[in-house]
């Protein structure tokens, strides 16, 4: 059973953050995969490009503004979940990450301020051996500065409760 | 760059043109800087050995990342990726450094890609490709499918 405290918060969705696209920020996420991409790193051909200015690679959204700076992922997880799954025994140093889905509208450009809002779209439990496990399933939308839709997330990532070894297979 | 590919040429079955990766220990702590996950599992080696791992690991995320450039060096600077989706099935450690910036040698890892659907859909011209991340044994760590627009060759 999912705890009835995590479980009430499918289908809630935490406040808008902002995170703005800096160059800097483009140009060392791109080299940090090894892409070196003009689109990413030249503004002078990225301009001539069919963009007309400098682009993210897919899956860059900026660099979070105002951030509190005491999260140690890139994930952007509501408030209210993550302090429900810490009291229910589901400890953030127990997460991992499943896996990314997509769907790209606009490319996210350089000098944009994105605004995302993330919903708890559901959660699921999957019991092994060695106790709960429980898959949470986030959506975010992200939206530039002139309110266009940009690109949708849905992100899967993995709780486990204490007293587990992890899983081989999951952690990544 | 390479030659951009048209829609017109593409077939299902088709392989997309490969990619090679490695991961060093120095390249996980520059894409943790870069992506915003400082979680310690990806560079502390005394960490991971309390967490009861064997060593650090490659950061899911990264060879996410890998995947997205198979294929936007793939469809070139006129194709467009519409959709992309992958799990990790399993763990990838990277490689220790030599030297301050040589990487020991080790493993390397390929991303690979096999067109599934070529179609038309509200006048775009689509293809789906499923995508995948190979350790140097070959295991596939990380898999995935994208949905790209490409343009058709002008007459």
């Amino acid at each position: 059973m999912i705890p009835e405290e995590i479980k009430k918060l499918i289908g809630t969705s935490g406040s808008a953050k902002f995170y703005e696209v800096e160059k800097g920020a483009i140009r060392r996420f791109a080299d940090a995969v090894g892409d070196y991409s003009p689109l990413y790193h030249d503004e002078e051909y990225a301009r001539k490009s069919k963009h007309g200015s400098m682009i993210a690679p897919p899956g860059f959204f900026g660099w979070p503004l105002n951030q509190a700076g005491n999260s140690p992922l890139a994930v952007d997880i509501p408030p209210e979940l993550e302090s429900a799954f810490e009291r229910s025994g589901y400890p953030l140093s127990l997460v991992l990450d499943g896996g990314m889905e997509y769907e790209f509208f606009l490319p996210v450009r350089a000098g944009d301020v994105l605004s995302a809002v993330t919903i708890v779209r559901n959660l699921r439990e999957r019991s092994s051996e060695t106790g709960s496990i429980i898959v949470a399933f986030l959506d975010t939308t992200y939206h530039n500065r002139d309110g266009e839709l940009v690109a949708i997330q849905q992100l899967v990532f993995i709780r486990r409760s204490l007293n587990q070894p992890p899983k081989e297979a999951a952690h990544a | 760059m390479p030659e951009q590919i048209y829609w017109d040429d593409i077939e299902v079955g088709m392989g997309i043109t490969p990619l090679a990766k490695i991961a060093t220990t120095q390249m996980l702590v520059r894409w943790a800087g870069a992506s915003g996950d400082f979680n310690p599992l990806h560079y502390d080696s005394a960490y991971v050995e309390a967490e009861g791992l064997g060593q650090v690991i490659v950061h899911g995320a990264l060879k996410r990342q890998w995947l997205i450039q198979l294929i936007t060096d793939w469809i070139g600077e006129q194709g467009t990726l519409k959709k992309f989706s992958c799990q990790y099935g399993a763990m990838d450690y990277p490689r220790h450094m030599k030297t301050i910036s040589e990487p020991q040698t080790g493993e390397t890892w390929h991303c690979k890609g096999k067109v599934t659907k070529k179609y038309i859909e509200g006048g775009q011209h689509l293809i789906e490709c499923r995508i995948v991340v190979e350790n140097g044994k070959g295991e596939v760590t990380t898999s995935g499918r994208a949905t790209v627009i490409l343009t058709v060759k002008s007459i």
